[in-house]
């Protein structure tokens, strides 16, 4: 976990733009706070967990997170969440409507966009839902003013009854830099008036609100036009005056010193009065915005001429290495050879399951089965796509493998007849998405068997708890959901529902031989945790006996990282077939013994290893 | 002091890149500097490519560094050096861990390792300093120390005194595990040790 510890009103802080505003969402007195985790917007809850004085929760997904933050505002209460760029798509339908109703308490929705794709199913420019919501987007361009900006929004929430929506990308999330922090405030929440014209949406209700609405985003605009949120920076060389907003402001300040540039804080709705005045004072306007070209569309539409994406380009970061190859283009100029050395092709290193992973069971033994359509899901499983695996035919978004594979049963020709149809989900996500999809199953008499792999954690965000871990945010004690039971409560035969250990791949591969074979609905709950947290439990060391090694291989199909590939050959086998053999070496200070690699060995090759000296906690250090 | 120093620390997910740029901006931040640091990590926890970026001077706009823009190289990995060698300027220098850490893609086959990743790197004109970092730490009893090894041999390269970043990582463990000091200032030492003919040739 990197949640790191509240910080003191001080000086010059060190935080990444996640702890400045946890920090700001603090200080501006705020009382509920809830999320999903997501990268990069994980760590706001984290911190935010470790101060004093307000109440913060995992929910069970970002839709429930933002009705949990409404709510709170509703009786007057400061409130806050923070989810990931998709977070919003699930939130949206709860978004569309608070936009009508408007706020109590000041609400501020964190949303952070990951441009570049580190770690994201796709990538999307959440400033839409601003233009589709018609609500304020605030656009911090470093740690400082992701601080400042968190405490604007309160404000300008409060001020306006609107939701605001803070917008971060990956590059604002995870870069630390300097900011000076403040103290906490003290916000008492007015109260709840009953008030139906307002709260209850019901189109007799609604409708007249629709113009309040569309007033309240002329009100923020004409805000823009004079807000100290937006401003310009002068610059001698007025040849290009750039239009930015985020993180790009950075790398245009780095890659063109001396123009001019126009700075968007509160950047929806758009001051178009004031962008027009600076067009007027350069001789051609770039827009420099990630992703999407929406400010550079709402120019022109204003009859501001300007370039954008005509000349940067159009997904990923506008690093200033872009901004230059675009100012270029636009000059017409011929871009300058660099000067460094030519970057050299390295294999690739994608992220591997972790030593031990409970799924490594699951993924060989579906890697085993011929014949089968596996529709996936969204969490560290979905690595199993990926070698020496390829056990994973579908990631979409989360809790997509229900339907998905529903639909794939459903809809399969004689070509696909005698193909099986497994999804597999984690634990998390089944909570998140997935439930709803496999009542559909149910209900609908899908033939799916369901893997659920149950770790007890979100182990693809670094094992925060879940309602199935039976532990809260902070770590303490609640309920904790039986999966059997739900999936019974869903429909699912009692029968046709198995818990098992994934660490036993006999056991695992039967009952999945045997459920598939069965045309109605079942679920096989897999029961081991996750190695990244407190229930997990290292035991003894495994170690390869090198004389019995006969070079098969089958350890290597686990796809354990600890096991590496020493030598390799080719034997010519009697029926004139020619193998590839691989030697292997069990790096006895990563192996965690599990065991699983053990059972593929048929020559017993893999034995107990005592532990070796560099296992040994620090304390024997002697010089 | 408008100059930005620029320094670009590499290698694999778990190794601890992360922290050992978190002491370096500790340091840097203990002597008034403006400083931004940022991370390339993706799904890096489980082994895949860790870079992490920091830069410090009066000023620092854009959190990243370019390609041919880093003053020093700290590469935890020899084929993650290799595969970040371009960034560096031309009079820039690189501190390689010469130890290995081979991914699962390699290991099935798919890919090979550079046969000779620092030779390599040396062959483009890169000046390149190697060193078995992993070993010196496995020497000193904890393989964990490996991070301390990298950051005492950068030491040297540094715009202030060694000293201030040898604080910044005793700074780490004082408070809470005195035994972790002394194993740090060792290993910081040997780190420090590891290039130092080589700096004073330089
Ligand atoms: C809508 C949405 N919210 C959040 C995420 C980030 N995310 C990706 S996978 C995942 C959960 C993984 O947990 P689990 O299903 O338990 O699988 P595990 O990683 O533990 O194997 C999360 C939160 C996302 N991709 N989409
Ligand atoms: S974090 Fe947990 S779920 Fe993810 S690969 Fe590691 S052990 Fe498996
Ligand atoms: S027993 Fe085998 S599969 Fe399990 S952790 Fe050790 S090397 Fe990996």
């Amino acid at each position: 976990m990197s949640a790191s510890q509240p910080v003191p009103a001080a000086a010059r802080l060190f935080l990444s733009g996640n702890e400045a505003v946890a920090r700001a969402v603090w200080e501006a007195g705020t009382r509920v706070a809830a999320a999903y985790p997501g990268t990069p917007s994980t760590e706001i809850l984290e911190v935010l967990a470790k101060y004093p004085d307000l109440y913060t929760e995992w929910s069970v997904n970002e839709k429930v997170s933002l009705e949990v933050a409404l709510g709170a505002s509703m009786v007057g209460a400061r409130a806050f969440c923070a989810m990931k760029h998709v977070g919003l798509n699930v939130a949206s339908d709860a978004l569309m409507t608070m936009t009508v109703t408007g706020t109590e308490g000041g609400l501020v929705i964190a949303v952070a966009d990951d441009v570049g794709m580190s770690s994201s199913q796709n990538e999307q420019d959440s400033r839409y839902w601003g233009r589709f919501a018609h609500l304020p987007v605030l656009e911090p361009a470093d740690s400082q003013e992701a601080y400042a900006m968190t405490r604007a929004a309160f404000e300008l929430s409060e001020r306006f009854r609107t939701p605001v929506i803070l917008r971060l990308t990956t590059r604002i999330c995870h870069v630390k830099g300097v900011v000076v922090a403040g103290e906490r405030e003290a916000v008492e929440p007015g109260g709840f008036t009953k008030d139906p014209r307002r709260w209850v949406m019901v189109p007799g209700n609604a409708k007249p609100r629709l113009p309040l609405m569309f007033e309240r985003e002329a009100a923020v605009r004409a805000e823009a036009e004079t807000s100290p949120l937006n401003f310009v920076v002068d610059g001698s060389d007025r040849r290009i005056g750039f239009v930015t907003s985020g993180p790009a402001f950075m790398h245009v300040r780095e890659a063109f010193p001396d123009a001019p540039v126009f700075k968007l804080g509160l950047s929806c709705p758009p001051p178009l009065d004031s962008l027009g005045k600076f067009a007027a004072t350069v001789d051609t306007v770039l827009v420099v915005e990630e992703t999407e070209p929406l400010l550079e569309t709402e120019l022109k539409a204003a009859g501001i001429a300007c370039h954008g994406k005509d000349v940067l380009p159009r997904t990923g970061e506008l690093a200033p290495d872009a901004l230059h190859l675009g100012v270029a283009r636009l000059r017409g100029e011929v871009v300058a050879e660099p000067e460094h050395v030519v970057p050299q092709q390295v294999f690739p290193r994608p992220p591997t399951m972790c030593v031990a992973c409970p799924h490594l069971g699951v993924y060989y033994t579906l890697s085993q089965m011929r014949n089968v359509m596996i529709a996936g899901d969204i969490g560290c499983y979905t690595l199993g796509a990926g070698h020496p695996w390829n056990a994973l035919d579908s990631c979409i978004s989360m809790g997509a493998s229900m339907g998905t594979a529903l639909g794939m049963d459903k809809g399969r020709g004689k070509v696909d007849e005698n193909k099986k149809v497994v999804a597999v989900i984690g634990d998390s996500t089944f909570m998140h998405m997935g439930m709803q999809g496999l009542l559909d199953i149910t209900w609908n008499r899908g033939n799916v068997t369901v893997l659920l792999l149950d770790n007890r954690a979100v182990g693809m965000t670094g094992g925060q708890d879940n309602p199935g871990s039976g532990r809260d945010l902070h770590g303490e004690e609640t309920t904790r959901v039986d999966f059997a039971k739900l999936c019974e409560a869903l429909g699912v035969k009692k029968e046709r529902i198995r818990v098992l250990d994934p660490y036993q791949l006999p056991v695992l591969f039967k009952a999945l031989r045997e459920e598939t074979k069965i045309e109605e609905p079942s679920v096989i709950i897999t029961d081991r945790p996750c190695v990244l947290i407190d229930h997990y439990v290292p035991t003894k060391p495994y170690l390869v006996k090198e004389d019995r090694c006969t070079g098969c291989g089958n350890c290597v199909d686990v796809g354990c990282p600890a096991i590496h590939v020493t030598r390799r050959d080719k034997e010519v086998k009697a029926s004139g077939k020619e193998v590839d053999l691989s030697f292997v070496r069990i790096d006895t200070s990563a192996c965690t013994g599990c065991g699983l690699c053990v059972q593929p060995c048929a020559p017993e090759a893999i034995i107990h290893a005592e532990p070796v000296q560099t296992l040994q906690p620090v304390q024997f250090v002697r010089k | 002091m408008s100059k930005v120093t620029n320094i670009l620390v590499c290698g694999v997910g778990g190794q601890g890149v992360m922290t050992a740029t978190e002491i370096l901006a500790e340091a840097a931040i203990s002597l008034g500097f403006d400083v931004k640091k940022t991370e390339v990590a993706g799904m890096s926890q489980r082994g895949g490519v860790v870079t992490s970026h920091l830069r410090f001077g009066h000023e620092v706009l854009s959190p990243q560094i370019l390609p041919g823009e880093a003053d020093l190289l700290i590469g935890f990995e020899s084929a993650e050096a290799l595969r970040w060698g371009h960034m560096l300027r031309p009079a820039g220098v690189a501190l390689v861990n010469s130890g290995r850490i081979v991914p699962p893609v390699v290991n099935i086959g798919l890919f090979d390792y550079p046969e000779q990743p620092v030779a390599q790197m040396r062959t483009l004109g890169l000046r390149v300093h190697d060193f078995d970092a992993t070993a010196l730490a496995v020497q000193l009893g904890n393989i964990r120390l490996g991070n301390t090894v990298m950051l005492g041999a950068s030491s040297d390269w540094l715009p202030f005194p060694a000293e201030v970043l040898r604080d910044a990582v005793l700074a780490r463990f004082g408070s809470r595990k005195p035994k972790l000091v002394d194993a740090n200032r060792e290993a910081f030492a040997a780190g420090r040790r590891a290039v130092a003919g080589e700096t004073l040739a330089a």
